[in-house]
């Protein structure tokens, strides 16, 4: 094994570890917390974030106002256990089209960290962009970086309690909004509104809305990086994904160093010795929303924003220097320092293919389930109590409950229909079976054959139920028992 | 709780569950006392597979503080509510009461829903289509089980749609086999019948009531022996509502039809029970209930869904 060490060492994954805070021989097994005074920046990823966070925010807060028809383009009823979705209206026997898109949302989660990273964590993550917005605010009314943290030194003043109030009540006020957004998907949010105004609320829709409120509030304004350091799952797992190829946020230490402060076009330090780009400004460091040093290589705690890459540009520019110092890149691309072209070929590894055809197979699998759905639901039951009966005219019956869910948005007519023994008749006391828009109803349908028409035991038929007026048909199997 | 057949164990459980908590708190004030040597590389020291290295990474002081509050928050929740043995907890929570609790505000929701339809006549809630599908939802929870989801019943469970009734089909009737239950006895009649062939020859007869097949010979036979059987079930054969008995000349064959079926009943006799419903379901239910029972076999005023 002794031998192949300097080779193997070449490729291997080399985390540089961060060395421990100076001055400090014993440290406590728990740690005091630092808050993070993220600094503003602009540049490409830092637009990017933003078009996210308008994305999914005017998604979030805009769609329950919309309508379909009469009624919420999207509304989850959980009282009457309705979900209406676009044309759709779904049942908690839907249930598979959830898990259809968690599956989708875990695979596009595989397939966007396989290719470059913590996306989801750095641009699209609620906690993400939240954070962003609420740090937004107590910029406009605090100041920047310096300002911010010269204001939580002073002592207290007419000044900083004034400021520092009118944050929290900005912060507060989106919070609930956000709230009362999330309550509006379950309970429709104009009336919500109007009940708001009236201070006729439901005591839940009132919980929910300050409960989601508060969440938002102290996840975006005061727990921020920890949430993600120390609470998300999907961030620990999410290192499972990366390989050598995975595009991360790096500062390319070979490039980089020594750095030391120097002045534009040096490339001597003082004392003789060749000098880095890195001129070790520190504004990577102060843009950071998690507070780490990306110099020190990959961290567990970097949701690969992008910022620190934004940052150093804007000095790689002003230094003459070429951007990139950091950037995105690959491992593998910073240890053979490989051209771009040949680390976009890396992208479509086996792994990502993987990813992508599974995730497209399911996607398409689920869209085209969801498209062709009948909506029409039927449990057929067959009656416990007696097994089958002799009737008037000699004839044996079996008795069964037909539940009938119309997932439609008007009232349909069902005609009921079995086959499968001869001389089978079906009755039923309303015939065709009337079932309201979006609901469901339990119907008692008799089977006759003539008896001795079929040799005792169990026999197999299907009941045939179809809408009248349209081409909704659905088949329930069931059996019909002959005794003995 | 009895769930402990000893003092001990009630006293061993709370025990066990005191000491867990309070060692979470030991273990938490210890730890949080603690200080480690720092590395300069800040590793933990421990290297796997070559070159896995823990690193030091503290949780936070507020997580810690998360904890210290679990343990506290699991005192307060011992002492209010049941978990140290036997121990009811100081707010004298159970399931039971839990249950009971969620009961009484449900009928409590439901009595506005009723109180229509318990001021009206039977007749015109079998006609509201509001209470009958009420009526519908009761009769498949409770009634179904017996008397079928088309309460056509079976084989011993009366059909309830036939217009033909052992106890009476008014509305009242109803409402009293429904809310106390009944109980039909058929005894054994064979020795007051006679022999095995007089009791045969009073099964034909009473098939010919009905105008279903039968021996007629034996049929004549049967008639004088019928005096047995006309105590309960009439001279006429019609049987007796107040008492329960059937009446034989409808064609309609409960305990199964034919000449086998009913020698049968006449050998063996039959107790057949209905349960009452007082008690599991509310006054108001089975008003409900009694309504939708009689629409069944009749029109009400107004016309039915």
């Amino acid at each position: 094994m002794a031998d192949d060490k300097p080779a193997a060492a070449a490729g291997r994954r080399i985390i540089p570890i961060a060395p421990a805070p100076a001055g400090k021989d014993m440290v406590s097994l728990y740690e005091a917390h630092r808050k993070v005074y993220p600094r503003a920046i602009r540049g490409v990823f830092a637009r990017w974030r933003w078009i996210m966070v308008f994305l999914t925010q005017l998604f979030f807060y805009g769609l329950p106002w919309l309508q379909w028809g009469e009624r919420q383009i999207v509304l989850f009823d959980l009282g009457a256990r309705r979900f209406y979705i676009f044309g759709w209206v779904l049942y908690p026997q839907d249930f598979i089209y959830l898990t259809g898109l968690l599956v989708v949302s875990a695979l596009s989660l595989f397939l966007f960290t396989a290719v470059a990273g913590r996306l989801w964590c750095g641009f699209t993550c609620p906690q993400t962009v939240y954070t962003e917005i609420f740090l937004w605010v107590e910029k406009k009314i605090e100041g920047e970086r310096v300002a911010r943290m010269r204001l939580d030194k002073e002592p207290l003043s007419a000044e900083k309690l004034v400021k520092k109030w009118f944050k929290h009540i900005v912060w507060l006020g989106i919070a609930l909004w956000t709230g009362f957004t999330f309550v509006g998907y379950f309970s429709p949010i104009r009336e919500l509104g109007l009940a708001f105004l009236q201070t006729r609320m439901g005591s839940w829709e009132v919980f929910w809305v300050f409960f989601y409120g508060f969440a938002t509030y102290g996840n975006a304004g005061f727990m921020r990086e920890q949430v993600c350091k120390y609470m998300c799952p999907y961030a620990r797992f999410q290192s499972a994904m990366f390989d050598h190829d995975t595009l991360i946020v790096s500062y390319d230490p070979g490039r980089g160093e020594p750095r030391a402060p120097h002045a534009r076009g040096e490339t001597q330090g003082p004392d003789g010795a060749a000098l880095g780009d890195c001129i070790d400004c520190s504004l990577c460091v102060q843009v950071c929303p998690v507070g780490i040093d990306i110099r020190n290589g990959l961290q567990y705690e970097c949701i690969g924003c992008g910022l620190c890459v934004d940052a150093c540009n804007t000095v790689m520019d002003r230094m003459h220097s070429p951007r990139g110092l950091i950037r995105y890149t690959t491992q593998n691309a910073l240890a053979q320092r490989g051209a771009a072209t040949a680390l976009l070929r890396r992208v479509l590894r086996p792994r990502v293919l993987v990813y992508a055809t599974i995730l497209a197979a399911v996607s398409i699998g689920l869209l085209a389930s969801l498209v062709t759905r009948t909506p029409l639901k039927v449990d057929v039951v067959r009656d416990r109590a007696a097994l089958s009966r002799i009737v008037a005219g000699g004839r044996l019956e079996n008795v069964y409950r037909l539940q009938i869910m119309n997932a439609t948005e008007a009232t349909q007519r069902y005609r009921v229909a079995a086959r499968g023994l001869d001389g089978l008749t079906v009755s039923l006391d309303d015939d065709p079976v009337e079932v309201a828009p979006a609901q469901a109803r339990w119907v008692a349908v008799r089977l006759q054959i003539p008896y001795g028409s079929a040799p005792p035991g169990s026999h197999p038929v299907h009941f045939d139920i179809g809408a009248e007026g349209t081409a909704t048909q659905v088949s329930e199997p069931s059996v019909f028992l002959v005794p003995r | 709780m009895s769930d402990f057949n000893s003092e001990f164990w009630s006293y061993f459980v709370g025990g066990v569950t005191l000491v867990g908590v309070f060692a979470c708190m030991l273990l938490l004030w210890l730890t949080a006392r603690k200080k480690i040597p720092a590395t300069a590389d800040n590793t933990t020291g421990h290297v796997w597979d070559e070159d896995l290295r823990e690193m030091n990474n503290p949780l936070p002081r507020w997580w810690m503080w998360l904890f210290i509050l679990t343990t506290v928050f699991g005192l307060g929740y011992l002492l209010a509510y049941p978990g140290l043995g036997s121990f009811a907890g100081k707010l004298g929570w159970s399931t039971r009461s839990e249950y009971e609790q969620e009961v009484a505000q449900a009928n409590k929701e439901l009595e506005p829903l009723y109180a229509r339809f318990t001021a009206m006549k039977p007749e015109d809630v079998a006609g509201d289509p509001k209470a009958m599908s009420i009526g519908e939802r009761l009769f498949m929870n409770n009634c179904a089980q017996c008397h079928g989801s088309d309460a056509r019943g079976s084989k011993g469970f009366p059909n309830l749609t036939d217009g033909d009734w052992l106890h009476g089909g008014t509305p009242d009737a109803i409402h009293e086999t429904i809310a106390k239950g009944r109980i039909g006895v058929m005894p054994p009649m064979a020795a007051a019948v006679g022999t095995p062939d007089d009791v045969k020859n009073v099964a034909n007869y009473v098939l010919s009531l009905s105008g279903s097949p039968h021996d007629s010979l034996r049929a004549s036979l049967g008639k004088s022996k019928f005096g047995a059987c006309a105590a309960c079930h009439g001279n006429d054969g019609k049987g007796n509502q107040a008492l329960g008995s059937a009446n034989l000349t409808d064609d309609i064959w409960l305990h199964g039809w034919g000449e086998d079926a009913i020698i049968a009943m006449i050998n063996n006799g039959k107790t057949n029970q209905m349960p009452a419903q007082e008690g599991k379901l509310t006054d108001a239910q089975i008003q409900v209930l009694t309504a939708y029972v009689w629409g069944l076999s009749n029109k009400p005023a107004a016309a039915r869904r």
